[in-house]
Parts: C-alpha cells; structure tokens; sequence
C-alpha cells in the first residue's frame, strides 16, 4: 500500500433535521477512496445522496445538512475540520470542481479570459506576464476553437459544450490533483457529450489527474471510469472495477439499473425496476432496496447488510451476492410491432413548413413573407395507422416544433396534414372539432410543467373526460378510476395535488390525461427525457401497453436514439427542421447511413467500458439552417463539394421503405461507413 | 366509490395564514390587523364616553386616569374617538378591497391570455391612469360627486383596481407559457375556461398579496382624504379627521395627535408585515409590485 489515497471518505454519513426533530441521513456511513490517477464514478437515480457525496469530498455541504458521523480526508486532511483559509486554498487549486450547467457558474458579465486569469490568479504562482500565455495554452487543451477569440467572450456567447469546456479550463487552472465533476455532460446533446468525455479521458490520460465523476448516466460512466461506486438510498451498495459493474454486478439493484437502460444495439424494451427508493431516514432496519428487490428474504428486512468484500473483487452491501446472477441486465421482451392495417393511413404531412418568424407591420403592408428560411421545412410522412414512428434529432432539430404543429398549437407557414380520412385538419387548435381535436393527443416532455400544480388529479383526468365524453358524477369518477388502474396507480390518488407525486408517478397521469380521450395518435415529446432511467423503462412499458391494447399511432420524439429505437417501427432523422432519413428501425439504425444519422448513432454512449463512440462530425451548434442546399452542409464529415452547397440533395431509395437524403449514392455511403452494427444485427438475427 | 374532495378554500386559507404566523414578523402583522379589526366591531359598545359629546370645560386636557388620551380642542375624549376613529377608514376599504382586486384581477387575466391589439391599447390606458397622481383623480371625482361612502368605496375600488391589472397580467404571462395551458388550448377548451381553470388558481396567490398591498394603500389614500377634509365628515370620528384637527395644537396639546397617529400607523405596519409574510409564505415573488 504505503502511498495513502488522494480522497479517502470513511464511515461519512450526512443527515438534515426535519421539522418534528428527526434527524434524518442522506448518506449513511459512506466509504470510498480515490488515488492519484484514478477515476471513480459515482452512479445513481436522483436523491440517491451522489452530489452530496461529491460535495462532501470538498468539505461542502448544501444548506440544512450536518455531518452527522464519520470524516472526508483530501491529501490526510480532514475537509471538515479545515478553516475557512485553508479550504479555499484546496478547492479550486488542488481539488477542482466542474458542475452540471457551466453556463449557470460561469460569470455573466466577465470576459472566459478573464474568468480563467482569476483562477490562475487565485490558484497558481505564475506572474502576471505569463498568466495570458497560460490562459491561452489552456483554452487550447480543452480543444476551444481559436483560444485568442474565445477568451475575448463571454459565456453567452458560446453555445452549452464550449461553456462546459471553458469551465473545464479554470478548473484545470489550478493544476489540481482531482477533478469532480457533478453530471458535467447531463443536458448536452449526444455529440457534445462525447466530445466533452473524450476530452476528460484524455485529459485524464496527459496530467494523471483524478477524477470523482458523478452521473446518472452509464454511458457516461463507462466512458471515463476505472470504478464505479453504485448508489442507493444514500448507500454505496455496490463499488468495483468498472467492468464487472456494468457488465455482470452482482448487486441486484445495479443489475436491476442496468437492465431498465435501453442499448441502441437491442430493439427491446427495457425491463423497470418497480417501486420507489425510500425517503431519507425511510429506510427500515434491513436492506434499503428490499421493498423493491426481485431476492428479497426475511433476513433482508431485518438486518442491515454490511459492506464486504467479495470473490468478485466488489465491495458490496447484499446478504445474496451469489444468488443475483440470475437476474437481467438486460430488456427482454421486444415492443409490440405496428399491426398491419393494410396501408391505412393515422396522419399524412405533407410539405410541413413551421417558421418562428412572425410578419412585422412593414412586411404585412409591403404583403411580403418575413425571411429566413423556416425553422421546419418541407416534412412529409404518412403515418400508418397503429405503428410508432420515432423522430429523432439534436436540441433545435425541430422535433418539438413539428409536434406542436400536429397539436394545433402553432400553425404551419406552408404544408398541409391530413387525417386518416383524407379530411384536411385545420392548422390551429380552436378551428378544429371536437372529434379531431380528441382524435390526437400530446404528452409533454416535464409533468411537473403539463399538470396544473392546484389541480388533484381528479380534476386533471376529469377534463378531457368532460370536454369529449360529457361524462359527471359516479360515471365520471368511475373512468377515473379505470385510468388510473391503467397506468397502474391507485384509487388513494385522485385526490392527490401532483406536488405530492413523484415524476414517474405524475408523468403516468400525463399519460392517462392523453388516454383519458380514447386518441388515435398519440404526440410524445420527449416523454422520458425528464425521469430516471428506471422509471424511464416503466413509461415505456406502459407506451407500449396502450399500443397492444388499443392498437394507438405514436410519434415519438427524443433525442435519445435507444429509447426510440426500443419502441420504435420506423425512424426518422431531422436535422435542423429537415428529414434527413427515414426508414425500419433496423434499417436506419444499419449503414448506409445519412451522414447525420452515422455521426448521431456514432456519438451514443453505452453503458461499456469497451465501447467508444465514433466522433464524426464536431460538435459545433447551429443556430439557424442554411439558405440553401443540404442542411447539414456545414457539419458533414463526407461534404463533397460545392454542390452540397447549392442544391438540395436527392431521396434514395435503400429498399424497404428505407430512404436517405444526400448527394452521395448509397453505394459510396454503405462502402465508407463500417457496420458496426453486424454484430448486434446478427443477434437481432437470432432471435428471429 | 370512493370519497374525494379536494381541501376546501377556507382551510386553504387557514393553513396559509397559520404559516404567517409561523414567522415573527408576520406573527406581529397578523396580531395588529386583528387587533385593529376587533377594535373597531366591538368599539360602539365599549367606548367609556359619547364621541359627540363637547364640553367647553374639559378642552385639551392632558392625559390622565379619566381621559386616557387626554380631551381634543372640543373636549371631546381622545380615547373614545380613537377606538371609533378606524371604523369608516376599515369598513369603506375592507368593501373596496376585494372589488378593487377582483376586477383588476379578473381584467388582468384576460388581457394576458388574449394578448395582441387589445391588450396593447388598454395596456397603454392604464399606464396613462397610473402616471397621474392619485390624489388628484380622487379629488377629481369626490369633487364631483360628494364624498359620501357611497362614493368612496367604488371610487377606491376604481381606482385601485388598476394597478391590480398590471399585476394579474404579469403573472398570468407567467402561467400561459406553461405546458398545462398548452396542453389545455390543444385538448380544445375555450379561452375562458383556460381563464378559470389552468390561470386563476395559480394567479391567486399573487392577487392575495396583491390585496393585502392595496388594502393598506387604501386605508392610507382615505385617510389622506378625511384628512383634506374631503372623506369622513364631522362629527363623526375618524383618524385622518383627527390628525388634521390636532394640526393646529400641535405646540400646546401634542397628545391630540399621537393617538391616531399610532393607531393608523399601527393598521398600516401591521398589514404590510401581513402582506409580507402572505408573500414568503405563498412563494410569491414582491419585485414585481406596481407602482401606486
């Protein structure tokens, strides 16, 4: 042993005080210990006690919490018992921390050079001369396009990644000895992220500087990590070699997590861990996962499992390591498929063009269109009736907007949609009937925001009850009930306000409020991005049930490319309010790809230590399409020239439904592009 | 079947006030407003003299254990006076509180849900309202009509009403933006419907503090009024009444004044302090207050 850890966390455990007098612990007697040169992830569902952990390494404690047992040692020294000196002269310099959102905790109104000059200021022994060149140097290491401009900025005006990035560089100011970096990717787009976690491995690989890494993300985990600590009911349940932890644990909730995260390589529906983690202090005498563990035994409630060693090499808290092999980690059943309805049609869009750009008086009197070309333009899809289509894209690809359109919120600027009919529907919501209007249905991305916060959720599920049906009194209260069973919630919560609900819960009301209208197509926006993973799979499953039983259209929209391919019949790709590609799932989810398509699927992190995403395209955002011809022009790794400049590319025919928009032929496409999906299609293969 | 119902508006109210008075500062407000309002119901039968009554012999006598607060220029007694000088101030705003707020309340939403030419136009009625001074619009209309509580409650009611709008329309663009309204105009309600159901519950507790704000400017434009000799009149008690006739013996007899001076300024401390901690206790956010 001899060389003692960097960060060493012994028996912490970290408790507020309720209002009765309680005290109630958010960590309990935490342990865990991080060398130079290590990286530790530190995984778990929200509450589970991760940032308080990650804090707590640097001395710090969010408002209302104490310290209730135990010590958090940086290079020996115990941070809780340090001055208020001696502290700031460790954090910042020595121990560095990055946050979630840079842009919240970088200074509005200072320069990125300037920001970044204090921290060397603060932290380091370079003389004023040099401190420029110094900023400089490290605004290049975090890979800032020209760093002489970027340090001239200000934070608004770089787009999310390079203001994580610039965060990244005052935090390395300091030359630290470790890093942590509390959900540093967690809100960026798919490519972004990997970029970000390429720079942190490689950072990590130059300086030899540690790393505490908290997410809720394996992907992200998987990226950076030598270990994983999995975290439970403000526990470490389970801590090892980042391999076995998410490839065999042997812990039952880390093996329950990993099954209810969908893999882009698996077209199957991830399998939900049921039940809540209890509150802070909810936990009982035994196990803190036994109310929702698939092994539970009478020993288990009784008694505390203590944290051990076991042959493995893990550290765990589970009195039956040996018996949770069998569990899963991965989905098993596979979505309902579209049932074939012969070709009938749920939603024809043609032409769909949406622009934000609203006439200003001149144009009304000049009758000119306002210009700039339109934030959707020219989407067509026909939707059959009972199949799911996924629309997937980055943040500002137009998805939401699209959806939007369909629910009659915002009216398209050219374009029509017609129902299954042929009956032409009315652009906005207040011109449709009431029929058309119950036909479709929108589910929102937040429940928190689509629930009214001073309705129960008996008013809530009572309006679409009464505006479509006129139902009242016991009839009305009946349906409820028949909902709520539905998405398997209890007659206790009608009269429950969604404050009292937790967000998997109140999203399963979304849901009802949707179903509650007896729809034919169903608009998710972004329906699970807002929850944890293991709830994520729950309203999947439930998607998925009103799909089999009542044979429901969806147009499902996220950014997450496994969520939609769990789900998902066909596919299609938007970049910057433009289909790029659509298609089976299988297919576009296999080369040829649209060049956005492979940098997207390229980009996704699976929860492998194996597994390194493929960066094509950069990650530079952009604000607004392009004029003219291909909208990806600007970001194409395959460009081929000024054409793809000037014309708009041509649809190509891959065969089945399958069609891809680009300049170059598939054939040229399928030879550049490698199938890293052989491997997965050939298990899909299989199973067939 | 079972029994749902959601907690009813009362005990709503209850819960909220007790969560005022969970703070020191509110606590104190709460104390002074119903000590003020029990006060003046209860006055009429526990006043030790006649209000009217005048006596050439006992003017301006100081304090003692017969006169509390000593006689005024009339030897009237200042105690008596004081305890009935709020009643007119209270009843008159206590009516046109609720109307004031009401209308603005409900004119507000509206204008926030509509938005567009409309909203603009009235908008810009209203800023021209606000940018005259207040005194003058009352006197305006007091002039004209006479001062009577006939005149003045719609008269407060008008005129308070109006920075009420501005505020119910700022929160109700806070709320429109939300999803629920969003999925409420997709599922095909009606604008008014939206109004009553998805906004006016989550403008409310704005317009509760809102109230309580404008209560205690009323109480202080009425007695500016009495004062100015334009609101209560004579012999009637009442305490911008009193401060004005106290104004000439302020040299000689200074207790003539003080006493509803401290009463009004008591009302007034303590209802801010209500409106204050109805705020921290509702979650609402004070920057947003309208100019008077």
């Amino acid at each position: 042993m001899g060389i003692p850890p960097l960060i060493e966390v012994q028996d912490l455990s970290i408790g507020f005080t309720s209002r009765n007098g309680r005290t109630l612990p958010v960590l309990r007697e935490v342990s865990l210990s991080v060398a130079k040169g290590e990286t530790l992830g530190l995984v778990g569902e929200s509450g589970s006690g991760k940032s308080t952990l990650a804090l707590a390494a640097m001395g710090y404690l969010k408002r209302g919490l104490r310290v209730i047992g135990g010590t958090a040692r940086f290079e020996g020294q115990d941070m809780f018992a340090l001055s208020r000196p001696a502290l700031e002269a460790v954090r910042g310099g020595r121990l560095a921390l990055i946050p979630q959102n840079s842009g919240q905790s970088l200074t509005p109104t200072l320069r990125i050079g300037a920001q970044i000059d204090e921290a060397l200021a603060l932290h380091s022994a370079l003389p004023k001369s040099e401190r420029r060149a110094r900023v400089l140097s490290l605004l290049a290491q975090v890979r800032l396009p020209d760093p002489a401009g970027t340090a001239e900025r200000f934070p608004h005006e770089l787009s999310g990644g390079q203001q994580q990035r610039a965060a990244i560089a005052m935090a390395l100011a300091g030359e630290p000895e470790a890093l942590l970096l509390d959900e540093p990717t967690t809100g960026l787009d798919v490519t972004t992220q990997a970029h970000i976690l390429e720079l942190l491995r490689d950072i990590t690989f130059q300086t030899g500087v540690a790393m505490i890494y908290v997410s809720h993300d394996l992907g992200a985990i998987a990226q950076v990590c030598d270990r994983v600590a999995v975290m439970y009911a403000g526990e470490i349940v389970l801590q090892g070699d980042a391999r076995k932890v998410l490839r065999d644990p042997s812990h039952p909730y880390a093996r329950g997590l990993l099954a209810s995260i969908p893999k882009l390589a698996e077209a199957r529906l991830p399998i939900a861990l049921e039940g809540r983690p209890p509150p802070p202090g909810g936990a009982g005498l035994g196990c803190g996962f036994v109310d929702r563990c698939p092994l539970a035994e009478t020993r288990c409630r009784q008694e505390r499992p203590a944290l051990r060693q076991i042959a493995s090499g893990e550290a765990i808290r589970c009195h039956l390591p040996e018996k949770t092999a069998g569990l899963p980690i991965s989905g098993a059943s596979v979505a309902t498929k579209a049932r074939d309805a012969a070709g009938a049609s749920a939603l024809i869009l043609d032409d769909l063009s949406v622009s934000y750009a609203r006439p200003s008086l001149l144009d009304e009197i000049l009758r000119r269109k306002p210009g700039g070309p339109a934030t959707v333009q020219g989407v067509s899809l026909t939707i059959a009736r009972g199949e799911t289509i996924g629309l997937v894209g980055e943040s500002g690809s137009g998805k939401s907007t699209i959806l939007k359109s369909l629910a009659g919120l915002l009216a398209p600027s050219a374009g029509r949609v017609d129902l299954a009919s042929g009956e032409a529907l009315p652009v906005e919501a207040v011109l449709r009937n009431p029929d058309q209007l119950r036909r479709i249905q929108l589910i929102f991305q937040n429940p928190d925001e689509s629930l009214n916060p001073r309705q129960t959720i008996a008013e809530i599920l009572a309006q679409p009850l009464t505006l479509y049906f006129g139902l009242s009194g016991d009839a009305l209260q009946a349906r409820c009930l028949a909902l709520l069973e539905q998405v398997r919630l209890g007659p206790h919560y009608l009269d429950r306000l969604p404050s009292q609900l937790s967000g998997g819960e109140k999203q399963r009301v979304a849901i009802a409020r949707a179903f509650a209208a007896e729809p034919d197509i169903v608009l998710c926006d972004e329906v699970t991005s807002a929850l944890d993973v293991s709830v994520q799979a729950a309203v999947l499953d439930l998607l998925n049930q009103f799909k089999r039983d009542r044979g429901v259209t969806y147009l499902f929209v996220s950014h997450d490319l496994a969520v939609v391919r769990a789900l998902s019949d066909r596919v299609a790709v938007l970049y910057q309010g433009r289909l790029c590609e659509i298609g089976p799932a299988a297919a576009v989810y296999a080369a040829p790809f649209h060049p956005y398509t492979e940098a997207l699927i390229g980009a996704v992190l699976e929860p492998d230590p194996d597994h390194r995403p493929r960066l094509i395209a950069d990650d530079v955002v952009e604000s607004s399409p392009p004029a003219r011809g291909c909208p990806f022009q600007r970001r194409c790794a395959r460009r081929i020239g000024p054409v793809c400049d000037a014309e708009a590319p041509p649809w190509r025919d891959a065969g089945g439904g399958h069609a891809i928009r680009c300049h170059i032929s598939l054939q040229e496409l399928e030879s550049h592009q490698p199938r890293a999906d052989a491997e997965a299609l050939a298990r899909e293969g299989d199973k067939r | 079947m079972i029994h749902y119902r959601r907690p009813g508006a009362l005990a709503r109210l209850a819960s909220v006030l007790r969560d005022v008075a969970s703070r020191p500062s509110g606590a104190v407000g709460l104390a002074l407003v119903f000590l003020h309002v029990a006060v003046a119901l209860a006055s009429p039968w526990i006043v030790p003299f006649d209000f009217k009554a005048v006596s050439a012999s006992k003017m301006l006598l100081e304090p003692d254990w017969l006169h509390w607060f000593g006689t005024d220029h009339l030897g009237r007694d200042q105690f008596t006076r004081t305890l009935l000088g709020g009643r007119q101030a209270l009843l008159v705003t206590a009516i046109a509180t609720p109307l004031a707020v009401g209308w603005g309340g409900l004119l507000g939403v509206l204008m926030g849900l509509i938005g567009g030419r409309i909203d603009d136009v009235l908008m810009r009625v209203v800023d021209a309202f606000l940018s005259l001074p207040w005194i003058l619009k009352m006197l305006l209309i007091i002039v004209t009509f006479g001062a009577g509580v006939g005149v003045m409650i719609p008269t407060l009611a008008f005129f308070y009403g109006i920075p009420v709008i501005r505020i119910a329309r700022a929160a109700t663009h806070g709320v429109v933006a939300r999803d629920f309204v969003s999925a409420a105009r997709a599922r095909g309600h009606g604008r008014l419907s939206i109004a009553r159901r998805e906004i006016l519950p989550n403008v409310l507790d704005a317009l509760l503090v809102e109230g309580a704000m404008r209560w205690s400017w009323m109480l202080l434009a009425f007695s500016s009024l009495s004062f100015l000799g334009f609101g209560v009149s004579p012999p009637t008690p009442d305490w911008g009444l009193m401060i004005a006739d106290s104004r000439s013996f302020m040299s000689i007899a200074p207790w003539t004044g003080l006493a509803p001076v401290i009463a009004l300024s008591s009302l007034i401390i303590g209802i801010n302090l209500t409106a204050d901690g109805l705020a921290k206790a509702l979650g609402v956010d004070r920057a947003q207050k309208a100019p008077v």
